[in-house]
């Protein structure tokens, strides 16, 4: 067995090993979701919650998608009505949640950090990181570079041939947990990452990020480019005054149909959803073939359901002899 | 001198401090201290024990004037649950503090006479002096000037809006030339409020990393270099709180070679500790200003180092022990400093014993008052006559920090398990031996 972490936090924490386990294992639970009955026992007897401190329909019908094909038993933890708004602490609620014996915690939460304390905090219960704050959301990187391999061919071709690919990441890197988790994703696998953004939407500091070049010019990039990741504007966020408006964005940084015409006819692209339609991507141009968006959210599941595999299915009883 | 007077009042027991050395702003010579009735009675090389005397054995250690703190938050009235004058001050006694500077961001604000007496008379018991600080402004809103005559007849003798800094650059000239005419020190907790916004940490190499909001460096700096240009221009008087960017201390070392009246304190934490350590998301690093590059850290040291920093400063803000298990960018900022202080100075300052006593006890009095010149009784030096506020150091103990066994009501230190080096062994406040051997007396 490979030295697959604990818990699933962050990107940083796997190496190029561990992620072609995760995507070796996607293939085969793809295979499942093509079935007419698309479940497996795998997981039978296991209890996974998945507790979402922000709202996202996407990510946690995903997980708990992937659960439910592995026979687990998913419990959804809403936080709205939870009793966290009783004034019970973060703590008190995962302490509680472990106590009635779940063994995975699916945690989406706005501060940056919180699945890391989590896990701090928990005896035995696996915690994945659903999207914290800025810092990471692991499975869209992964579920990413599952798309992108299959789309170069699958296997072990499609893994070959993430080597040197250059991949432009386009958009609100400084506000995304996506983009944190993408590079680390894509540079592991030796993939050559160019981030693609005006000044106020890089993080303040890249010291220390793999990231081959920077660039304000989306048209420079374009044709050199092999995968095109767009993010989403995040206006939720703020994000609203970091740029003078959404129409100076676009005519910049918006994945136009113009600026599509000079992509390399075999170039991908990639947005992790929800799509702003005719904010970073056009209509139409969302609409190619090229734009592999559905791709991710199908794989999305099959990722999902390889991650709760190598953290929870190892043997009987894996999370519990974890102690 | 040698017999007890039996008078009542002032009273406390004779002491013998036997066997160290006394080191005060007239320097270090080997002495016994004698103390009676509240004040040192003699210094001399060696002092007969007089019959019922309580003998402090400092054989070994260095005797000083008490420690004095610009900045501590004693969270009474308000926040009872995390910090009283009581345990705040046992706190300072144990940390070899004699006198604390009570800042003003309680609940209600002292922002009024009523405010600032309720607390001086909560002091009454405490086990070190409580000097009130008053807001500049009312609420700490930085809308309008608090009553800072009214305050300054009750004796206060600093004010700050610590916790925010004074937005408005026209509200602050106002302040520094009102201050002029009363006396006293305004002092500003530098942190703009337009480029901090919602910064949880250093904006940085580790900000960017983790995804927390950051505050840039320059949203201290850019006040800091606002308020050097104030105190300029009204020929005012200006304390700088808890600096903590290498900018800063230059501004500050320019300004002072210019002539300018600015004082300036750091913390602890801003030279024991970087931005790194918020790797772990871990609330109890979160502090304001934030815990910065190694960079910063040189540079804090450097400016205390070269006096261009007048003081340290622990910014002591005990939390509520819940309040660490909130997410990183929720938490409230601040930790825990009066304890360890001392023990931080000696351990990671690479600076004569002598200087730091200077940067702990009397830069500090001097700076606020509390100090002979000032009228007050801190900060020595220790002769015949002066009142007893005083501590005994062991500078070579080691010791590992325990956040258990502090007196605080909170234990939000970010040294725990912490070795450290410097130890207070007694603590004698108006003549009573408040601590002894380490121990709390009350």
């Amino acid at each position: 067995m490979s030295a697959f972490p604990t818990h699933l936090l962050s990107m940083e924490d796997l190496g190029p090993e561990e992620i072609t386990e995760v995507l070796r294992v996607a293939d085969s639970f793809v295979e499942v979701g093509r079935r007419a009955n698309p479940k497996v026992p795998t997981l039978r007897g296991r209890t996974v919650a998945t507790l979402f401190f922000e709202d996202s329909t996407r990510t946690r019908m995903s997980f708990e998608t992937a659960a439910k094909r592995m026979s687990a038993d998913v419990l959804s933890f809403a936080a709205g009505s939870s009793s966290l708004k009783k004034g019970e602490s973060l703590r008190d609620t995962v302490e509680t949640i472990e106590a009635i014996g779940i063994d995975s915690v699916i945690i989406r939460h706005s501060s940056s950090g919180v699945p890391a304390r989590v896990a701090e905090w928990v005896d035995h219960c696996v915690v994945i990181n659903a999207g914290d704050g800025w810092h990471q959301h692991p499975t869209q990187a992964l579920l990413d570079l599952y798309t992108v391999r299959q789309a170069l061919g699958g296997g072990d071709e499609g893994l070959a041939r993430l080597e040197g690919l250059r991949v432009a990441i386009v958009g609100d890197i400084r506000h995304s947990r996506v983009a944190r988790s993408q590079i680390a994703a894509y540079t592991a696998m030796g993939a050559e990452v160019t981030l693609v953004a005006p000044s106020t939407l890089l993080p303040p500091s890249l010291e220390g990020w793999p990231v081959a070049s920077v660039s304000h010019d989306l048209d420079a990039v374009l044709p050199k480019a092999d995968v095109v990741s767009l993010l989403r504007v995040q206006s939720e966020r703020g994000s609203g005054a970091f740029v003078p408006s959404l129409r100076e964005y676009t005519a910049g940084y918006g994945l136009t149909a113009r600026r599509a015409a000079v992509l390399q006819p075999d170039a991908l692209i990639l947005h992790p959803g929800p799509i702003v339609r005719g904010v970073e991507i056009a209509s139409d141009v969302a609409e190619l073939p090229a734009a592999l968006i559905t791709d991710q959210v199908s794989n999305g599941v099959a990722i999902r359901m390889a991650v709760l595999f190598l953290l929870l299915g190892q043997g009987p009883a894996g999370g519990a002899l974890r102690d | 001198m040698t017999e007890r007077t039996g008078r009542t009042a002032p009273s406390g027991p004779t002491l013998v401090i036997r066997g160290g050395t006394v080191s005060d702003t007239t320097g270090e010579r080997r002495a016994d201290v004698l103390v009676a009735d509240g004040k040192v009675a003699s210094v001399e090389e060696r002092i007969e024990s007089p019959r019922g005397a309580v003998v402090l054995e400092a054989e070994g250690c260095i005797v000083a004037p008490g420690l004095v703190d610009l900045h501590t938050h004693l969270r009474e009235p308000g926040r009872e649950e995390t910090e009283t004058i009581e345990t705040g001050t046992r706190a300072a006694a144990l940390g070899g503090y004699t006198a604390v500077v009570a800042m003003p961001n309680t609940d209600p604000p002292l922002d009024s006479a009523e405010a600032v007496r309720n607390v001086q008379e909560l002091s009454l018991s405490a086990t070190a002096e409580v000097a009130v600080a008053g807001a500049i402004t009312v609420g700490r809103l930085g809308e309008r000037l608090a009553p800072m005559a009214e305050l300054a007849g009750l004796g206060v003798r600093l004010f700050t809006d610590d916790g925010a800094g004074v937005q408005s650059a026209g509200l602050m000239r106002r302040a520094l030339e009102y201050a002029r005419g009363l006396g006293v020190i305004l002092a500003q907790h530098c942190e703009d409020g337009s480029l901090a916004c919602d910064g949880a940490m250093h904006e940085g190499a580790w900000s960017s990393r983790l995804g927390i909001p950051g505050m840039p460096a320059a949203a201290e700096e850019v006040m800091v270099a606002r308020d050097i240009a104030l105190t300029r221009a009204t020929a005012g008087r200006i304390h700088f709180l808890h600096l903590s960017t290498a900018v800063s201390i230059e501004m500050v070392r320019r300004a002072k070679a210019e002539g300018l009246a600015v004082t300036a304190e750091v913390a602890p934490h801003h030279f024991s500790l970087t931005e790194a350590a918020t790797a772990g998301f871990d609330p109890l690093f979160r502090v304001n200003p934030p815990l910065r590059p190694a960079s910063d850290v040189e540079a804090v040291k450097l400016g205390l180092a070269d006096g261009t920093v007048d003081a340290i400063a622990t910014d002591h803000a005990p939390h509520a022990p819940e309040s660490r298990d909130l997410p990183f960018d929720q938490a409230p900022p601040g930790m825990l400093g009066l304890q360890t202080a001392l023990a931080l100075a000696v351990s990671e300052l690479d600076l004569p014993l002598q200087r730091v006593l200077a940067l702990l006890s009397w830069q500090p009095a001097a700076l606020v008052g509390l100090d002979p010149i000032g009228g007050g009784g801190q900060g020595g030096p220790i002769v015949p006559g002066a009142p007893a506020n005083l501590c005994v150091i062991d500078p070579t103990a080691t010791w590992t920090v325990d956040p258990s066994a502090l007196a605080s009501r909170s234990r939000n230190t970010p040294y725990a398990g912490r070795r450290l080096t410097g130890q207070v062994r007694h603590t004698v406040f108006r003549g009573e031996p408040v601590v002894i051997d380490a121990e709390a007396q009350r």
